[in-house]
């Protein structure tokens, strides 16, 4: 994994700052699929894509259960700037969502915690809130895909940038809980088709 | 004779001559060709046909530039970027609106030996028919059943977005009565059938002169030079010599190493990278063993290039050494080694390295910026891999650690320049 450590830290840990995501602790099946997208082109960085190219499905998964295994303290988040309506926006989507125009609540998938759903849901908390709102902005122009059924591409393409400027905002501005660990189920189940949550080849 | 006369005279000699060279042109371009039947019957294909086509596309690589990024397989649609404009691979499935369903095997082997489509155009050159000439009529009917049994997708062909004249049939025209002779691969029979199953392996579907040959300002490679090494067209990519020691050249290598470092990507004492890593990966990985054996003794048996008389030493930019020490202190010692020694079977030595102090530094600093794998083969399934260092170091730092590395330890490189080290 020496190939990963400039952009995502020595074990994957990354920092809360600039842009690039952590990796240790994110369940693997959201790793595996993630790397596939970036190989295959469903997912656009210029890095990633070079670097992945010509690396088998079995190494990728390898990787991605390398990094899934990390247990590593998170960093306390960085103090927000943003006005607390903002916040208090950001808040409100992510554990209500906007019925009115169809967006769910994050917390409905990404579960209660926030912390991410085994196999294929990533938690939210402890990622810099540029890497947030850029990956939100590229669920919205298409530039971020997934396997079909893509139940992520059906919600990004309903949020408008203040939609993710509070949520990137408030989602970067909470504390990791001490044990945050991916939830092994959705109490209520998945509700829409997700491939994320199905098998993966 | 008045001005008058003079002038229509000069310019009825003219015409003539244009028509002459055109006609000429034309001849040149229909050389070569054999009849083709356009109402030929569907093509009866044998099992071992179409297994023999598809291990025939894996060694001529064609779903390399005939499927895009995390397309369909064979339908076409990833860009070549060449000086002139990029051009779009076409799409190979048996689709009768997109692809090459109502092709028959004569118009397949006009393409793959003449360089002329289904409906008569000339066809680009980025699809390497200057070499693929050299294939048999038994081979290209082989690789027209594998793609004929492939399941159709219907996914139209992109435009090509190519400058003017570059974009026009009659440029085309003129360059391949220029460059392009239709060939057929003839043994030589003073050397082994080996020798000449590799010879036919890498100048026919092997295309290896595509990358490892020189260009001339037209794009055309040549094919008297041979591998002497190049540019990519389009890309800052290196493919070094393959004729030459202090290069690529493997003529002093045992033949099992050769075998091995294109079977799995990596040997002992060097590994691929950039473009060569997705050959390895998506093609000569997937060679039998003969096949890569033949390869190698045409290879090991290459003229070989001298190496060229050493320079008198540059003047040292101290200034600069230091820089690229301190560097390659906090960001290259902790894999590479404190003296460039790396580490057997992880990070390649970069003392005495040759693809270090090869004279062309366009990997190295593509190496840095960007990073990058082996490929991941049966052979070599867990590939160290090198970080991307385009967000930490800017182009003069680049410059300066690479010219420390060329400097140091007994290596040889010349100086890093700061327009060498901007080039993307």
């Amino acid at each position: 994994m020496a190939a990963c450590i400039t952009c995502h830290g020595r074990e994957g840990q990354a920092t809360n700052s600039g842009y690039f995501p952590r990796l240790a602790g994110k369940p693997a099946g959201y790793l595996y699929e993630q790397l596939r997208s970036f190989r295959d082109g469903r997912r656009q960085q210029a890095d990633m894509s070079h670097l992945l190219a010509n690396l088998s499905d079995t190494y990728l998964r390898e990787m991605a259960e390398y990094f899934a295994a990390l247990d590593l303290p998170y960093p306390p988040p960085a103090p927000s700037d943003l006005p607390a309506a903002q916040l208090a926006r950001g808040k409100a989507m992510v554990f209500e969502g906007d019925a009115a125009r169809g967006i769910p609540a994050c917390a409905s998938c990404h579960g209660q915690a926030l912390t991410g759903v085994q196999p294929g849901i990533p938690g939210l908390l402890g990622l810099p809130r540029l890497y947030i709102a850029s990956q939100l902005g590229s669920w919205v122009t298409g530039d971020r895909r997934a396997p079909a059924p893509d139940c992520m591409a059906e919600v990004g393409r309903k949020l408008n940038n203040e939609d993710i400027r509070a949520v990137a905002g408030w989602l970067a501005a909470q504390p990791v809980p001490a044990d945050a660990k991916p939830a092994d189920a959705l109490p209520a189940g998945v509700s829409v088709a997700c491939s994320a949550m199905g098998a993966h080849p | 004779m008045t001005g008058r006369r003079f002038l229509v005279r000069t310019l009825l000699a003219l015409s003539v001559l244009l028509a002459l060279l055109a006609g000429a042109v034309v001849m040149l371009n229909l050389r070569g060709e054999d009849p083709v039947d356009d109402h030929a019957g569907p093509f009866a294909a044998t099992p071992g046909q179409i297994e023999r086509g598809r291990y025939l596309a894996l060694a001529g690589n064609c779903a390399g530039c005939h499927t895009a990024r995390g397309g369909a397989a064979y339908a076409g649609g990833r860009g070549i970027q060449t000086p002139f404009g990029t051009i779009f691979a076409g799409n190979l499935t048996p689709d009768d609106a997109t692809g090459i369903g109502r092709w028959n095997a004569d118009h397949f082997w006009r393409a793959m030996h003449n360089g002329r489509s289904r409906d008569g155009r000339l066809l680009y050159p980025a699809f390497p028919y200057t070499s693929f000439t050299q294939i048999s009529r038994e081979d290209s009917d082989a690789l027209f059943a594998w793609l004929r049994s492939l399941p159709p997708v219907a996914q139209a062909n992109r435009a090509h977005t190519l400058r003017f004249p570059y974009d026009t049939q009659a440029a085309l025209a003129v360059w391949r009565a220029l460059f392009f002779r239709p060939g057929t691969f003839t043994p030589q029979p003073a050397q082994s059938a080996e020798w000449n199953r590799g010879a036919y392996l890498v100048g026919g579907l092997g295309h290896c002169i595509a990358c490892h040959g020189s260009r001339n300002a037209l794009g055309a490679t040549d094919t008297a030079r041979g591998l002497v090494g190049g540019m990519l067209p389009g890309e800052n990519w290196y493919a070094p010599a393959l004729d030459a020691a202090h290069e690529a050249g493997v003529a002093g290598w045992p033949a099992e190493e050769v075998v091995t470092l294109l079977r799995t990507g990596a040997t002992a004492r060097a590994a691929v990278s950039g473009p060569m890593a997705e050959v390895v990966y998506a093609s000569t990985q997937h060679l039998n063993d003969a096949d890569l054996r033949a390869m190698a003794t045409y290879l090991q048996a290459l003229p070989q290039a001298t190496a060229p008389a050493p320079a008198a030493p540059p003047r040292r930019n101290e200034a600069l050494l230091l820089r690229g020490e301190r560097i390659y202190a906090q960001q290259c010692a902790w894999c590479h080694g404190d003296q460039g020694e790396g580490e057997p079977g992880a990070f390649p030595p970069l003392a005495g390295n040759r693809a270090v102090n090869l004279d062309n530094p366009a990997n190295l600093v593509q190496m840095v910026r960007r990073g990058g794998y082996a490929p991941a083969t049966e052979g070599n399934p867990r590939p160290y891999g090198m970080p991307p260092f385009g967000h930490v170091l800017n182009d003069d730092d680049i410059a300066a650690v690479l010219s420390y590395v060329r400097a140091s330890w007994g290596n040889t490189g010349a100086e890093i320049t700061p327009r060498q080290a901007m080039q993307r």
